[in-house]
């Protein structure tokens, strides 16, 4: 018997178009807290999604042997049945049910007749909870107790299904220090009682703390699986990034003018729980002609920054001043913003950019309607001609602007997006991950479009967690991190290794 | 035939094929694209077809015609606004009672304090706008779910018309103000077998239409967009010409146009402007179909959400005038049910359940695919219990062609 409760063998796994998986290997020994790092797209997540039945046996290529047997799982409550557990990131409990009541979901604690047996749901309920030091009533509902109780819910609800494997997706990204803290004492607790863990995380010092051995992930790549006592930082960092810039960038030359935009002091807290600091005293410029990244992983605070900067469309309490052109502007509803000049591209174009339902043209001009209307009736012939110029000049392939846009793919859906804000003739352009799931060739031009926006004098702030995007569009870069800007860099100082350490500086303990 | 080596008939069909098969392919494109834009229209003809069979012609009769239009004229005027309340992704069921209690209220100024007509009708319209000012309020600003408001309202306005009325009808109203309803525009120039007023509105309705579409086209040749081939665009032309003469020629040598018909006639043009060719229309249109992508756009969707229940209000008042003009009475049993007519009308005349999708003259086609079943099944004597099993099923089937459709195609 080997001392390997998991073993992953050659795990390929593509997409249409992506090869998100390419021969990844990964043993974890039994009892032992194994992390996985890696940026954002590199492949953990759908390992992860492999590894727990999410994607099913057959669509991907490579064995899994779980306990020296080969297992292939069609869904997830196949791997379940078998002792391995999934805590996604995006907790899936259901708010207005009790704690028990969710621990227990489609796993009910029957009785006679085949009734709930509520008595004992919620006693059993009251023993998991104990297990993970949560002191809160069975009967409690989820809603009512905050996201790092709820997080201890899953785990007892993991519990629950006798877990041998638990896989934690990036457990702490919404928690407070405090919380955190708690979450990884029960997870080296768990260790103690012979459970296993996988832990996803980009907390570097979190790593560190808690695993025995860590595995990088890189381009769908594994790249190395270390001990505990050969870890660094340094080392973790380098793999991460270690790659040449294989992605090509067009050339850009600067021409920086004055300052357009500056943010002084910009703090927003969180729309439900108002005590939350999401984005705090944010202070960045922008100039004409220049491109400026900022830098931080996922739920470090950039769109929220965006977004609520943009009209105030994320957010309470904000509070902070924004200048343009030295004057102070305000910007509290999105017409303020794009009537100053603001443009907000956002990073979920299908949810906040595009309706899908409708054409070309009309998403083109749905931030401008203004501009084609004559005595307030709009000039559908003007429209379509704009729409038309936008079609050739960005290249979006389609048979015609009348095309609707749920049907184009998604680099042309975002030179749609990007043209509609484009046309409506903003000075300072915020664009949230402009080339997110989009392929390489459709990459090039939308930088290449940046590259002209910022040629024609206008400020360009690109945000993005894709090191090697930033390093090479950018003049200039900030990295943020839990909601505070961590450090500011001309292009010539900034180092794929000095970006991640500041977009994961954690506040001082 | 000689037995020589003919090239396979699938090479190359586009170098093959001489510019006639060309132009009928594109032919039968913009054929197909007009019949799947107006399969809504082709249902409602052969919705006539069929009950002009069955009825042994009945229901084409010049008088036929005449009371179609006066019968359904309230629930085209929901319909119309309704549509619009239902592309923005909302629903208003409280247009029944809203029209009730406007007509109530028009009963007090008219009837019992003895306004003079005009007065009654702007005094009444500015009551449904108060309305619609309530409900819009409720939905837009305090951001309850239109279901939840109108459903109140419809419980709140039946009670308020009851409330008017005091348990008791009120009649007889001064037939300025009952033209509204059964009134005819007709005999101006004197009494002839077929009265010219009519036919001369309508010629000029007809040119008014050629010349638009014409100039429509020219712009739109002049931008470099598609335009449909010349021979269909005549034909078409030629078929709504010959729809609209015989329309007409029915009613002028009956009693010539209902007032009710003018009025309709005014809001379908006034509301399909809205819709088309308006930022407003075009704001209602992109809050249906994303609204967050609507609010980052710049779009005050509480704003549009606000105008369009007190455009609601005033429509369903209009609504109310026109029935209580019609009964002559205003009574507490009035507007009983409209707003499912009007509901099912837009949805039969192709509105997405899920917003974003719809037009006023599909409501309006959908609105007259009820009269007509209403009114044909009538003639034929099927009793009122059929009638209603008959429009159900026909609402169902219209929606599940719908989602089958979109689903067939792809859809999103």
């Amino acid at each position: 018997m080997t001392t390997n409760i998991l073993e992953m063998r050659s795990i390929t796994k593509t997409f249409p178009g992506v090869k998100a998986l390419a021969n990844v290997s990964l043993d974890v020994a039994r009892g032992d807290v194994h992390a996985i790092c890696g940026e954002n797209g590199a492949g953990k997540s759908t390992l992860m999604k492999v590894l727990s039945g999410v994607y099913p046996h057959g669509t991907y290529t490579g064995d899994i042997v779980f306990e020296d047997e080969v297992v292939e799982f069609r869904d997830i409550r196949d791997s379940e049945a078998k002792g391995i557990v999934i805590i996604h990131q995006e907790l899936a409990l259901s708010p207005y049910l009790s704690i028990a009541e969710n621990i227990f979901l489609n796993n009910e604690q029957r009785g006679a007749l085949g009734l709930i047996d509520w008595n004992k749901t919620n006693q059993e309920a009251a023993k998991l909870l104990a297990r993970v030091g949560l002191r809160e009533k069975p009967t409690t509902r989820i809603m009512d107790i905050g996201v790092g109780k709820q997080q201890l819910v899953e785990i007892a609800k993991a519990l629950s299904k006798r877990v041998k494997l638990l896989i934690l997706d990036e457990p702490t990204a919404a928690l407070n220090d405090e919380d955190s803290d708690h979450l990884l004492d029960l997870i080296l607790h768990l260790k103690g009682q012979g459970i296993t863990s996988i832990i996803i995380s980009h907390k570097l010092n979190e790593i560190k703390k808690i695993s025995d051995s860590v595995t990088v992930i890189r381009d769908g790549r594994a790249i190395e699986t270390m001990a505990k006592v050969d870890v660094t930082e340094d080392r973790i960092i380098k793999d991460m990034v270690g790659r040449d810039l294989e992605h090509r960038y067009p050339d850009h030359t600067p021409n920086v003018g004055e300052e357009i935009l500056r943010v002084e002091d910009w703090t927003a807290h969180h729309p439900q729980d108002v005590t939350r600091v999401v984005v705090n005293n944010v202070n960045l410029n922008v100039r004409a002609g220049e491109i400026v990244g900022i830098a931080g992983l996922m739920g470090a605070g950039r769109t929220e920054f965006a977004m609520s900067l943009f009209g105030r469309s994320y957010g309470s309490r904000i509070t902070g001043r924004v200048f343009k052109y030295g004057k102070e502007i305000k910007t509290r509803t999105v017409t303020e913003a794009i009537d100053n000049g603001i443009a907000y591209v956002t990073e979920d174009r299908k949810t906040y950019g595009l309706n899908l339902i409708d054409d070309i043209k009309r998403n083109i001009s749905m931030a401008s309607l203004g501009k084609l209307a004559r005595g307030g009736l709009v000039d559908d012939n003007e429209e379509y001609k704009v729409a038309n110029e936008y079609r050739t000049s960005m290249n979006i392939k389609a048979p015609s602007v009348l095309a609707k846009v749920g049907k184009l793919s998604g680099g042309n859906q975002q030179k749609v997006v990007l043209s509609k804000w484009i046309y409506s003739d903003p000075d300072v352009l915020i664009l949230d991950e402009p080339t997110r799931g989009i392929d390489v060739g459709a990459k090039y031009e939308i930088y290449t479009i940046i590259n002209k926006l910022a040629a024609a004098g206008k400020g360009v702030i690109v945000i993005s967690s894709e090191l090697p995007e930033l390093l090479g569009i950018s003049d200039r870069v900030y990295t943020i991190s839990e909601g505070r800007i961590t450090g500011e860099f001309p292009i010539e100082e900034a180092t794929p290794e000095l970006l991640i350490k500041h977009m994961t500086m954690e506040k001082a303990r | 035939m000689s037995n020589q080596t003919q090239p396979p008939a699938d090479t190359a069909p586009g170098f093959q094929s001489n510019p006639s098969s060309n132009k009928a392919a594109s032919w039968l494109t913009h054929l197909l694209a007009d019949l799947g834009k107006n399969g809504i229209f082709i249902a409602l003809v052969v919705v006539v077809v069929l009950f002009s069979i069955l009825t042994d012609g009945i229901l084409l009769r010049p008088q036929n015609i005449s009371n179609l239009i006066v019968q359904n004229g309230y629930i085209l005027v929901l319909a119309v606004g309704m549509v619009m309340v239902i592309i923005a992704g909302h629903i208003d069921l409280s247009v029944g009672s809203v029209a009730a209690f406007v007509g109530a209220c028009s009963g007090v100024f008219a009837v019992t304090w003895g306004l003079p007509w005009w007065l009654s009708i702007i005094l009444s319209l500015a009551i449904g706008a108060l309305v619609g000012v309530w409900q819009g309020f409720w939905i837009a600003y305090v951001g309850i779910p239109a279901f939840i408001v109108t459903l109140a309202g419809m419980l709140i306005f039946r009670g308020l018309a009851l409330a008017v009325l005091g348990n008791a009808n009120i009649g007889s109203f001064p037939a300025e103000y009952r033209a509204l309803g059964n009134g005819f525009l007709t005999d101006l120039f004197g009494e002839f077998e077929y009265d010219p007023f009519t036919l001369g509105l309508a010629g000029i309705a007809i040119l008014a239409l050629i010349v638009q579409q014409v100039r429509t086209r020219s712009a739109r040749a002049k931008y470099g967009q598609d335009v449909e081939p010349i021979v269909w665009f005549v034909v078409k032309l030629a078929l709504i010409t010959v729809v609209i003469g015989a329309f007409a020629l029915a009613l002028a040598s009956y009693k010539g146009i209902p007032v009710t018909l003018i009025v309709l006639a005014v809001l379908v043009l006034i509301y399909g402007v809205i819709m088309n060719r308006t930022v407003f229309g075009r704001h209602i249109y992109a809050i249906g179909g994303n609204r967050h992508a609507a609010e980052l756009s710049g779009i005050k969707t509480r704003k549009v959400d606000f105008y369009l229940f007190v455009n609601m209000g005033i429509l369903a008042a209009l609504a109310g005038l026109i029935f209580t003009a019609r009964l002559n009475l205003a009574g507490p049993k009035a507007g009983d049910g409209f707003e499912l007519e009007a509901i099912s009308a837009a949805f039969i005349g192709g509105a997405a359940v899920q917003g974003g999708i719809g037009t006023v003259g599909g409501a309006i086609i959908g609105g007259l695919i009820i009269g007509v079943l209403n009114n044909g099944m009538s003639i034929l004597g099927i009793g009122i219990e059929w009638q209603q099993a008959v429009k159900g099923l026909v609402l169902l089937l219209a929606v599940a062609f719908d989602v089958y459709n979109k689903r067939r195609s792809g859809g999103r």
